[in-house]
């Protein structure tokens, strides 16, 4: 972005100002430049978390390797406590022995959070869908906020999602508290760690599993009755 | 460095074993004839007795496989299939166990072979077999508190819709359906009708801490804790999503136990619902790093069974060609990123990885110009390959300064294998074998011997480094490496640091293995690559087989039993990640706790081929 767009971007259209001077001045508020500055700082530094799942983490690598250095993002800081990261790139294959610990992960991480689901395996099952291990999408579990498609996206396909990301950022304002909730309120609710029962249980579930367990009573019942 | 010779087989190993077993067994032990099958199969009572008389008298030391089959409607039992080796070489011994499927027990082998430990409680976690007398019997790939074991056929997935593909609500229609919305859960998940979670406690943590003893006990006298550490499943050095449970004295090392399953992506069950071919892509995702010699295994094992029917035409020679072409070129692929992550372990972040990724780049270009894909290639068929290598490389996708690369193929592959390649290999040496990181945390670390090696059935560069001259490429010769030149690289200490230097010898290796390939790639120019028809479901005989190749990590095989049908009723995949992983503890054990995170770097697990 040149000087000159990021003056247009922030004034404000209704205040009219003198045509020689419009590439030099701009009229806004407070807010608007707090915005700016601070969504600047913020796309440009998202650490994210050293976390591979499967075969995307491959790619994941690649990206932050020298052909494609992700570290034009500023995303090259790559931790490995969730306590320091901002991002979690979810790359790979969700199973549902792994979704426990990864629900955890993203509950320990401290907002603003972001999630990116990248591969088709984390976007929706992947070609791995049906098998009775895996989770079909990560977003079965977390808000993810960008999805990056392909088995496995090219490091070029991942680049373009750090770019979406990154917009994702520029759009939030710090006078919308629904746009960036951790600024407002407490911290968000954590998200409740499902159960490694008999199969995956989703504890916010609870109530669909009552609603089979009656049904299954009245079916119950209504056998017996017509004996 | 030493040769080794492929060993002459004039008596076929099961009349050999048979002519023996039967003289001391009697009607125990009888051939397998079952068309299409080989072998022997022995009574589960005697199991154990004539497994010890195969490893001690008939000198089949090396156990390379263990898996079971569920025959559901024939006969209705489960069978255990074990392939022993003799680790001079030559053919395997195949030999069976069964046992009735609603009441699956047989001995454990692990007192003769202590290397079938992790695929005994496989086919307890996946096929419900008991192993009595087994040490650790708990589900591996599973958590504990699972409901069943998926790999029996009547067992069904909550997504399931069909036996066998192609699926009739996708084809020939094919219309689009999503499998949420027939779940009441809108999830991938199924409760057995009596289940509620309420006060329900998850056994699947407590039970991996079983045979753990918890309990801290200060020895005075050193002035130490017992403590149990679990590393894992998220851990910067576990290589993906791996998990040791680790038993310390202080900070001494006493006992470990993987844990695994983290990346269980139900492989196999979706491989026999899979047609043949379908299967393809899926090995690519195995061992994610290896795609094209995964490709390779599964190719050979399948043509095995093909062999057995009429119409079939073996490969060209020019497709065999370019198999080892990327056979090779992917060891290449996986040793330097091998080498690079386990300095990455060491503690020299990222530098020495950074440099083995750049010549991983300059060969995915060329798979990505032949094969379409930088990584997950699909590129081998039954008969041959998909294509044929392209004129040109043309980059469009990696811009250098806004200019599309494009360059001839021959000259391309040329300048990286004569010159790119050697040079890479030669600074990796140069800066890697005397720094004082390498030599002071690898020497002397995580000794496996050659007698545990073998016993513990390990595989590919873990083995060559305890002195063990064992490669597939030469014990059993497939493809065209009969007419190539090489060495089996070998080194004697069995440590971390041979390891390594076994990974660099082989890259060399490999390197003299494409210059012997490169001419032959101009000689037989013109040939066509591919024999098979190009049916989208290609017949495939009744019968089983076993084919195995020299993977980067180690030998990967694959089982598949055949009904004639158009899908395999077993699809097994002995993955040499998985097996290595056996060992883990014996390497471990008495070292340093910061010693394992470069053990195991040393192991080259993938968890893609671990958990399948
Ligand atoms: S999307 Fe494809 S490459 Fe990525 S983890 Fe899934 S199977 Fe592997």
């Amino acid at each position: 972005m040149t000087d000159n767009d990021f003056l247009k971007e922030l004034h404000n259209p209704d205040v009219p100002v003198p045509e020689g001077m419009q590439s030099a001045v701009a009229v806004t508020n407070i807010g608007r430049l707090m915005d700016s500055i601070y969504n600047w700082g913020r796309r440009n530094s998202i650490w994210p978390m050293a976390f591979g799942l499967a075969c995307c983490a491959i790619e994941m690598i690649a990206t932050a390797a020298s052909r494609y250095d992700q570290a034009r993002f500023g995303m090259e800081v790559i931790r490995a406590s969730p306590r320091q990261a901002d991002l979690m790139i979810v790359s790979g294959t969700v199973t549902k022995k792994m979704v426990v610990p990864i629900v955890r992960l993203y509950n320990q991480m401290p907002e603003p959070k972001y999630v990116l689901a990248m591969g088709a395996c984390a976007c929706g099952g992947g070609p791995f869908k049906e098998g009775y291990n895996v989770v079909s999408g990560v977003d079965k579990f977390l808000p993810v906020d960008v999805y990056v498609p392909g088995c496995p996206p090219t490091p070029q396909a991942l680049l373009h999602g750090f770019i979406a990301l990154q917009k994702k950022i520029d759009a939030q304002s710090l006078g919308n508290y629904n746009s960036v909730p951790w600024y407002g309120r407490g911290p968000s609710d954590a998200i409740p760690v499902p159960v490694l029962g008999p199969d995956l249980y989703d504890p916010r579930q609870g109530h669909i599993m009552r609603r089979q367990h009656e049904a299954a009573q009245s079916a119950a019942q209504d056998k017996q009755a017509d004996a | 460095m030493s040769e080794q010779a492929p060993v002459a087989e004039t008596i076929s190993p099961t009349e050999e074993a048979l002519e023996l077993l039967q003289k001391r067994f009697k009607k125990t032990v009888r051939r397998d004839d079952r068309e299409g099958y080989g072998g022997i199969v022995v009574d589960a009572s005697r199991l154990e007795k004539v497994a010890a008389a195969i490893h001690d008298d008939l000198g089949y030391d090396y156990l390379s496989s263990a898996t079971a089959v569920d025959y559901l409607g024939q006969g209705d039992h489960v069978e255990m299939v074990y392939h022993a080796y003799r680790i001079a070489g030559g053919p395997a011994l195949v030999f069976k166990a069964q046992t009735p499927r609603d009441e699956a027990v047989l001995p454990t082998l692990t007192g003769v072979w202590p290397g079938v430990d992790f695929q005994e409680r496989e086919a307890w976690d996946l096929m419900g077999i008991r192993f009595d007398g087994h040490p650790n019997l708990k589900r591996i790939l599973m958590w504990e508190g699972f409901h069943g074991h998926p790999l029996r056929k009547d067992w069904h997935e909550p997504f399931f819709e069909e036996e066998l593909k192609p699926f009739g609500s996708r084809w020939p229609d094919g219309h689009v359906q999503r499998s949420e919305e027939h779940n009441p859960y809108g999830k991938n998940v199924q409760y057995p009708a009596e289940w509620s979670p309420e006060a329900y406690e998850s056994p699947a943590e407590p039970a991996i801490y079983d045979n753990i003893n918890l309990g801290v006990d200060v020895r005075t006298d050193l002035a130490t804790d017992r403590v149990i550490v679990s590393l894992g499943p998220q851990h910067p050095s576990t290589h993906g999503v791996f998990r040791m449970v680790v038993r310390l004295d202080g900070e001494t090392i006493e006992g470990l136990e993987p844990v695994m399953g983290y990346l269980h992506r139900n492989h196999e069950k979706i491989g026999e619902r899979n047609t043949f071919i379908q299967n393809m892509p899926y090995t690519d995702r195995l061992d994610y790093i290896c795609s094209l010699s995964n490709n390779l295994g599964y190719a050979i094992s399948i043509e095995q069974l093909m062999a057995l029917g009429a119409r079939y035409e073996p490969p060209t020679y020019r497709a065999e060609v370019i198999r080892v072409l990327m056979a090779e070129l992917t060891r290449i692929v996986n040793h330097v990123w091998a080498i690079g992550f386990l300095l990455n372990d060491l503690g020299a972040f990222f530098t020495p990885m950074m440099y083995a990724v750049i010549e991983r780049e300059l060969i995915l270009d060329f798979f990505e110009a032949t094969t379409g894909s930088r990584m997950m290639c699909n590129y081998m068929r039954f008969g041959g390959v998909a294509a044929d290598i392209p004129a040109r490389i043309r980059g469009v996708a990696n811009l250098i300064n806004d200019r599309v690369r494009d360059m001839n193929t021959m000259d391309y592959l040329h300048s990286l294998i004569h010159e790119r390649l050697p040079r890479a290999i030669d600074q990796l040496d140069e800066y890697l074998t005397t720094s004082e990181i390498m030599t002071n945390r690898c020497m002397g670390v995580g000794v496996l011997t050659r007698d545990d090696a073998i016993a513990y059935s390990a595989a590919g560069p873990v083995l060559r480094a305890s002195g063990v001259p064992y490669d597939v490429r030469r014990a059993e010769p497939y493809s065209i490496y009969p007419d190539l030149d090489f060495d089996v690289a070998v080194r004697y200490h069995g440590d971390v640091y041979d390891r390594y230097l076994v990974r660099l010898d082989e890259l060399r290796q490999s390197i003299r293995i494409l210059k012997q390939v490169l001419p032959l790639l101009n000689d037989t120019d013109g040939q066509p690559v591919f024999t098979g028809r190009g049916v989208y479901s290609p017949r495939v005989p009744a019968g089983e087989s076993y084919g195995r190749v020299e993977n980067p990590k180690g030998e990967l095989g694959f089982y598949v039993v055949s009904e004639g049908k158009q899908n395999p009723r077993r699809y097994h995949v002995r993955a040499p990640s998985f097996i290595n992983l056996t060992a883990l503890e014996q390497m471990c054990k008495g070292h340093k706790v910061a010693d394992v995170v470069a053990i195991l770097g040393s192991i080259d697990i993938v968890l893609g081929e671990t958990d399948r």
